[in-house]
């Protein structure tokens, strides 16, 4: 009963989903599922919330390893908690919108929270750096051609690739690095891009017919047979 | 007033001056252009849209109208326009909607099936409307089938079909042949490799929540991975980055200890929510990365940004990682970073892979078909307009068009 309830569930709601789309009277219970979902989700953040506070109280109770660590966010996570809920500062009171320019919350997410995020962010590009150099050594015959195609790219989205070969009579001009760097990204590279799509959708149709046929149970930890 | 002022209040006088004598003589200039447009701008009056028809919008539950219209001769005069509408012969009539300059349509999805609607189009000069004719009446009404999707009803249908035909032919004992992927393959020997070390697998199931497919595919992998975890008896760590995420991988890691006949290994804490925030979740779990030092990572369903940022941290700390998506702007990246990469449709055949059930793995023949009517579609596409181009042969030129139409979503 407790494996044949969601595959049942699962079935409904996936054939309806898909007649929705075909069908236009169906369209509404398309949204309302997608309402529910929404509705399920808000609830679950409960869940994961009181997680998060048990496993980090209970590593600053025990004195684990790194516990300091956890401090940072049980306070973190209890005074934005308090700043949004009690919408502490707020000009407009109680009744204002939460994120009102001045309340605690909004200062809190533009001078900490943000700036956090987009550090973290910033990061990417010394990793992008590091992965480069690693993906673009020429080892072989397609690392190779991975190399030459990035540097044609990067050349020609800078203005050294049009100076280094404006000198290419218009006639060649494809051989102009910039030329070169569009070609290679709206010819080869989206190619390749298309039929990945392509086996993306395919798969998400297999995937899909597989969970409403019932025939794929992994994800509620049974073995199929 | 003191000496020392008398040279500042000089230059005052004089500064004052100059600025009024250039402000009167560009109010000339200004009153002399007026008349040689040939109207004052305060009689102006532009002409409004004309021409206002308003209909049902097509293959839909009748909460669509679509109004067009003639645009102004004085167009680009005006800052916008403004769609009005009054309900049920009604003279009232309310603004429901507004496009800019240039544009001559607006679908308004507001309206109810069965009512009658009459439109006219504002458009603003100025701080004015001016009013456009009324349009005729329309009463939006409910189609029940949406014809402008034929061809993908008849394209899934076949896919679909073949699907269905191979699961149930390899129900049926007929051996079917699947090409080997590298990277589950190596999903064994990567849970082997932290055994041998003893150190933690870390397991990302991406920070989409549970109604993106990826995260599926990702949760049904996990499955697989945590039976084989619950085998060796070794420790799997799972941060999320959705609620309803963390309730299913518990429940399938669980399931998974269950059927391994270890229920009593089994812990709560080996999935835990961080947080529903992208950067958040990446710090944290780089944090957990660098401290445990986990022997294996799995990067296993929907993924952004953060993709490269997980991927080298855990290459930093000598981890075997195995990363799997169908996000292809992130595909370079976890190629370059991991050991491994599920590249796009590997990632959801993975669990009929290592299943090795006949019925799941006839469900991944059936995608073959699926690849073969795109690469006939493409072949035929390609060289039909190639032809019509080089030659102008006008039958080839027809099979293009047939060709568009039969991949192009209309709606």
């Amino acid at each position: 009963m407790k494996k044949q309830v969601p595959v049942v569930i699962t079935f409904i709601v996936g054939t309806v989903l898909i007649l929705s789309v075909f069908f236009p009277p169906a369209e509404r219970l398309g949204e309302d599922f997608s309402i529910f979902f929404d509705i399920i989700a808000v609830f679950a953040f409960f869940l994961g919330g009181g997680n998060l506070i048990r496993i980090h109280t209970s590593k600053i109770y025990n004195k684990r390893q790194d516990w300091g660590f956890s401090v940072v966010t049980i306070c973190g996570f209890g005074l934005m908690l308090m700043a949004g809920l009690f919408k502490l500062w707020n000009p407009g009171g109680i009744a204002a919108d939460v994120a009102a320019t001045g309340s605690l919350f909004q200062l809190m997410y533009d001078w900490i929270f943000n700036p956090l995020g987009a550090s973290m962010y910033a990061l990417l590009a010394f990793y992008v750096a590091s992965a480069s150099y690693r993906a673009f050594r020429a080892k072989n015959i397609d690392a190779t051609i991975l190399l030459i195609a990035a540097f044609v790219i990067l050349l020609g989205r800078t203005p050294l690739g049009m100076y280094a070969t404006s000198w290419i009579p218009e006639s060649f001009s494809i051989m102009q690095i910039p030329n070169l760097a569009i070609w290679i990204m709206v010819s080869p590279n989206l190619a390749g891009q298309r039929a990945i799509m392509i086996g993306i959708a395919l798969g998400v149709v297999s995937m899909s017919l597989r969970l409403i046929l019932g025939v794929e149970r992994t994800y509620l930890g049974v073995d199929n047979d | 007033m003191p000496d020392y002022f008398k040279p500042f209040r000089f230059i005052s006088i004089f500064t004052i001056s100059i600025i009024l004598i250039f402000s009167f003589s560009f109010l000339a200039i200004g009153q002399d252009t007026e008349e040689e447009i040939g109207y004052s701008i305060n009689d102006f009056s532009p002409a409004a849209a004309t021409d206002v028809v308003a209909i049902d919008h097509v293959y839909d539950r009748g909460d669509g109208v679509d109004v067009t219209w003639t645009l102004s001769a004085d167009d680009n005069k005006f800052s916008e326009y403004l769609i009005f509408r009054s309900e049920n012969g009604s003279s009232d009539f309310v603004e429901v909607g507004l496009v800019l300059p240039g544009f001559n349509s607006y679908t308004d999805k507001s309206v109810e099936s069965g009512q009658s609607y009459i439109y006219k189009i504002g458009a603003v000069y100025d701080g004015k409307i001016v009013e456009s004719e009324l349009s005729n009446i329309v009463v939006p009404d409910t189609e029940f089938i949406n014809w402008n999707l034929l061809n993908l009803f008849i394209i899934g249908l076949l896919i679909a079909g073949a699907v269905i035909y191979f699961i149930a032919h390899a129900k049926a004992g007929k051996k079917l042949f699947i090409r080997k992927i590298a990277g589950l393959d190596a999903v064994d020997e990567a849970i082997g490799r932290a055994t041998e070390m003893g150190r933690p697998i870390l397991f990302i199931p991406g920070i989409n929540d549970m109604d993106d497919v990826q995260t599926i595919a990702g949760i049904t992998l996990l499955g697989r991975v945590a039976k084989v975890v619950a085998d060796y008896d070794i420790k799997i760590n799972m941060p999320v980055a959705r609620s309803l995420v963390m309730t299913t991988a518990r429940e399938t890691i669980r399931e998974a200890y269950i059927s391994a006949g270890r229920p009593d290994a089994y812990n709560d804490d080996m999935v835990r929510y961080i947080t529903d925030e992208q950067f958040g979740y990446v710090a944290a779990v780089d944090g957990i990365m660098v401290r445990e030092k986990p022997a294996t990572c799995f990067y296993l369903g929907a993924f952004f940004a953060e993709s490269l940022i997980l991927a080298e941290t855990g290459n930093s700390i000598g981890a075997i990682q195995i990363a799997g998506t169908a996000m292809p702007a992130q595909l370079p990246f976890f190629v370059a970073a991991c050991d491994y990469t599920l590249i796009g449709e590997e990632l959801f055949a993975a669990s009929a892979y290592l299943s090795g059930e006949p019925k799941q793995l006839g469900s991944l023949k059936g995608q073959d078909v699926g690849k073969l009517i795109a690469m006939i579609a493409i072949l035929l596409g390609v060289i039909s307009v190639t032809i019509s181009d080089a030659w102008g042969v006008t039958f080839f030129d027809s099979l293009y068009d047939i060709m568009r139409s039969m991949f192009t979503i209309r709606n």
